[in-house]
């Protein structure tokens, strides 16, 4: 908002640049109005025709006086703080200051700390000396940015209006800006992506460098803790990661597909084929209810209800058991995972046309042997790909692994012991107080980029698998 | 429609030999609702053995559902019902006695659309002979598929590729597939819903000329919108009108001297 406070040095503004911003707007609203009414009063009986309706006209003026404005704005936000620092340094005042940078800049946000009014009196006497420069500097700032933004508002709204005319094509330019809109809005997704895997691929090469990555892949002891002094003892780390890779398969793509599949599959065709419609109305959103549960109250139903259950009847069967295994973990996501498989098969299945069934039926066929012998075969691409896209969602899966699978990096294939994940480890290395450029947590990039690129394929395996059946039918 | 190309068929077919007529199939008083609206109205028929019975009328006059009582076809959706009596030899389709699995393999059935599995050309004709445990052993099925598909007039044609899939085929060669896959399990009644009017005229001259040569070894019924197709391939023709069996009587009478002014009007091209 824009406030007026008397100082030793004059009288100083100071504006937000959301105000600013609704200024602008405001500004926008003005320029839509006049535009409209300026294109309404071509239009009429006797009169020429519009090109556009007097609505486009509106916004054609609109978006020139508003989007330059705003990009201005924008921009100037960012660069303003660093040209008022650039001239308090300028001023006399701050001829005094120290050469040393870090006491140096702590005086200077101290003193604009004092400036913008957050802090009452300041530790550093220079401080309280430089808070008027400040002041000043920003309130020159403040004052050049705003009467920029709101000259270029009318500058833009002012060019725009003198184009309105009853042909010209005011409708043809704001439908390219907002294509131009939508492109924007698309591309931040992908460039985000992008920018992810930029991210985890640099500090995945900075871990790299220290650990070898024939090592990180191929090695089977994992144990991350590095020495934090020289002289500690036992700690040098160990980042074979196969312990993990092994943990990851056996619970999301071996026990939980296990449980998965079958269930999915099952209730898939008992749901496409056998329910009557009124049974299916219930039962398949209640089944897809499952998808919407949060992963978290997953993770504790498994480590507070289901590992207990399994390591006691691990140990009545005499068979070494931890109270995190992997069979609790992979039971649970399994359980998770059945709407995934269930819907991608009842999709397939449902997309098996209806005259292969009748062809069948037909022939003299039951029901089940109709599903065993041509539906299921005609929908089984459908259902890898739908398996593919559940495992790759279970091996990314994270609470209920952190919650019921461990820490212990074991390699077994014991499904009552307890074995750890990627996702687990990555939690792991990364929760707590860390340095962010020791092996350590520089692992948990490296195991980031490993689940990344082994989600991507899965996931585009499954959606080629899926579409070439798609088209198959079409 | 009306041409005297029709009469000349259905006149020559007059002298022709018409088979044995005794009733393979009767319907009595035969009416099925789509829940609550009536698709057929009491409609009584009889399906010649040896001969080829052709079902014809306007689109949505209930022929083709009516067809699919005659094998319980309507019993896979889920708000048709039938009354009425169906017979087969005599025996009713409908008594809580007759299995259903049963009465489709002695009733067989051929789509309008082409339906191959997506299977081999070979596993295609095996299925039914599979699931009804027809042959024992490979080379009793190698004889089983080979003279099935003899009999739909496809041998010649695949051969040499009888493991390549038999949606690979063209439209009439998928066409003559699924009869071959039907006569595999041997049935006494076949029922083709329009069966040629996806193909092309050559493919559909073939699937006529099969026609005549199935007839004698089954009972066919052919329901078709083509009257001239009507007029060659079949020997009893009969005429549905929403709902109604209108006329039926010897493919010959129908299309030469109909009794009733709706099925002239229908056979001569005023509406339909």
């Amino acid at each position: 908002m824009p406030g007026t406070r008397p100082a030793e040095t004059g009288t100083v503004v100071r504006v937000s640049s959301g105000a600013i911003a609704l200024l602008v707007l405001g500004l926008g609203l003005v320029a839509w109005l006049s535009a409209r009414a300026k294109a309404q009063a071509f239009a009429g009986p006797g009169k020429a025709r519009l090109h556009s309706l007097p609505g486009y006209h509106g916004w054609y003026v609109a978006l020139w006086a508003v989007i330059p404005a705003l990009l201005f704005l924008a921009v100037w936000s960012s660069v303003s703080g660093g040209l008022v620092t650039a001239s308090v340094l300028d001023s006399p005042a701050a001829a005094s200051l120290p050469a040393e940078p870090m006491q140096r800049g702590a005086i200077l946000d101290e003193a604009r700390a004092l400036a913008d009014g957050t802090q009452e009196a300041a530790f550093n006497p220079q401080a309280t000396a430089l808070a008027p420069e400040y002041e000043s500097a920003q309130s020159r700032m403040a004052i050049i940015g705003t009467v920029a933004a709101l000259l270029l508002a009318f500058a833009g709204g002012a060019f725009a209006f003198t184009r309105v005319s009853p042909n010209f094509r005011a409708r043809t330019r704001v439908e390219r800006l907002v294509m131009a809109l939508l492109l924007v809005a698309s591309l931040i997704a992908i460039l985000t992506t992008l920018g992810i895997v930029l991210s985890l691929l640099f500090e995945s090469l900075r871990f790299f460098s220290r650990v070898s990555p024939i090592e990180f892949l191929f090695g089977t002891s994992w144990s991350p803790q590095t020495a934090i002094r020289a002289d500690q003892a036992g700690s040098s780390g160990a980042f074979g990661a196969i312990p993990l890779f092994w943990g990851t398969i056996f619970i999301g793509a071996i026990i939980a597909m296990i449980v998965a599949i079958p269930l999915g599959l099952m209730s898939a065709i008992y749901l496409t084929q056998y329910a009557t419609p009124r049974v299916r109305s219930w039962m398949k959103p209640l089944l897809e209810i499952l998808a919407g549960v949060p992963t978290v109250v997953y993770g504790y139903f498994a480590a507070l209800t289901v590992a207990p259950a399994i390591r006691d009847f691990g140990l009545t069967l005499g068979i070494p058991s931890s109270s995190e295994s992997a069979l609790a973990a992979g039971l649970v996501m399994g359980i998770m995972i059945i709407p995934f498989v269930s819907s991608m098969a009842d999709d397939s299945i449902a997309a098996v046309p209806q005259a292969m069934r009748d062809g069948s039926l037909a022939m003299g066929a039951t029901t089940s042997e109709t599903i065993k012998r041509v539906l299921v075969p005609a929908a089984l691409p459908g259902v890898v790909g739908g398996v593919l896209l559940a495992v790759s969602r279970a091996i990314g899966e994270t609470m209920i692994v952190v919650m019921a699978a461990g820490l212990a990096a074991n390699l077994t294939a014991n499904p009552f012991e307890s074995v750890t994940t990627v996702t687990t480890q990555i939690v792991q290395l990364l929760t707590g107080d860390q340095e962010f450029d020791s092996a350590k947590t520089l692992a948990a990039f490296a195991l980031g980029l490993v689940l990344f690129i082994v989600t991507l394929l899965l996931n585009i395996v499954a959606l080629r698998v899926v579409k070439k059946y798609r088209e198959a039918y079409e | 429609m009306t041409d005297t190309s029709i009469n000349d068929i259905a006149a020559h077919q007059r002298a022709d030999h018409r088979g044995d007529e005794r009733p393979k199939m009767t319907a009595q008083g035969v009416s099925v609702f789509y829940g609550d609206k009536k698709a057929i109205d009491n409609v009584s028929i009889d399906v010649n053995r040896e001969n080829v019975t052709a079902f014809i009328g306007p689109s949505g006059c209930g022929k083709s559902t009516f067809l699919r009582t005659l094998n319980r076809m309507n019993d896979t959706i889920g708000s048709a019902r039938v009354e009425g009596r169906i017979e087969l030899d005599g025996e009713n389709i409908y008594s809580p006695d007759m299995d259903v699995v049963q009465l489709r393999a002695r009733v067989g059935m051929v789509f309008q659309k082409p339906n191959p599995f997506p299977k081999s050309i070979y596993e295609n004709v095996a299925y039914g002979p599979r699931i009804h445990g027809l042959a024992s052993g490979k080379a009793d099925m190698d004889q089983v598929v080979e003279k099935s598909l003899r009999r739909a007039g496809l041998w010649d044609e695949v051969k040499d590729r009888l493991q390549d899939s038999g949606t690979a085929l063209s439209g009439g060669q998928q066409q003559r597939l699924c009869i071959a896959r039907a006569i595999a399990v041997d049935p006494e009644v076949i029922l083709m819903d329009e069966p040629a009017s996806a193909l092309d005229p050559i493919a559909t001259a073939k699937i006529e000329e099969l026609i005549h040569e199935l007839r004698g070894r089954y009972a066919i019924v052919i329901v078709t919108h083509n009257m001239q197709q009507a007029a060659r391939v079949s020997q009893r023709t009969a005429f549905f009108h929403l709902g109604h069996l209108i006329e039926y009587g010897d493919t010959s009478e129908i299309f030469t001297n109909p009794r009733e002014t709706r099925t002239k009007d229908y056979i001569t091209g005023r509406y339909g």
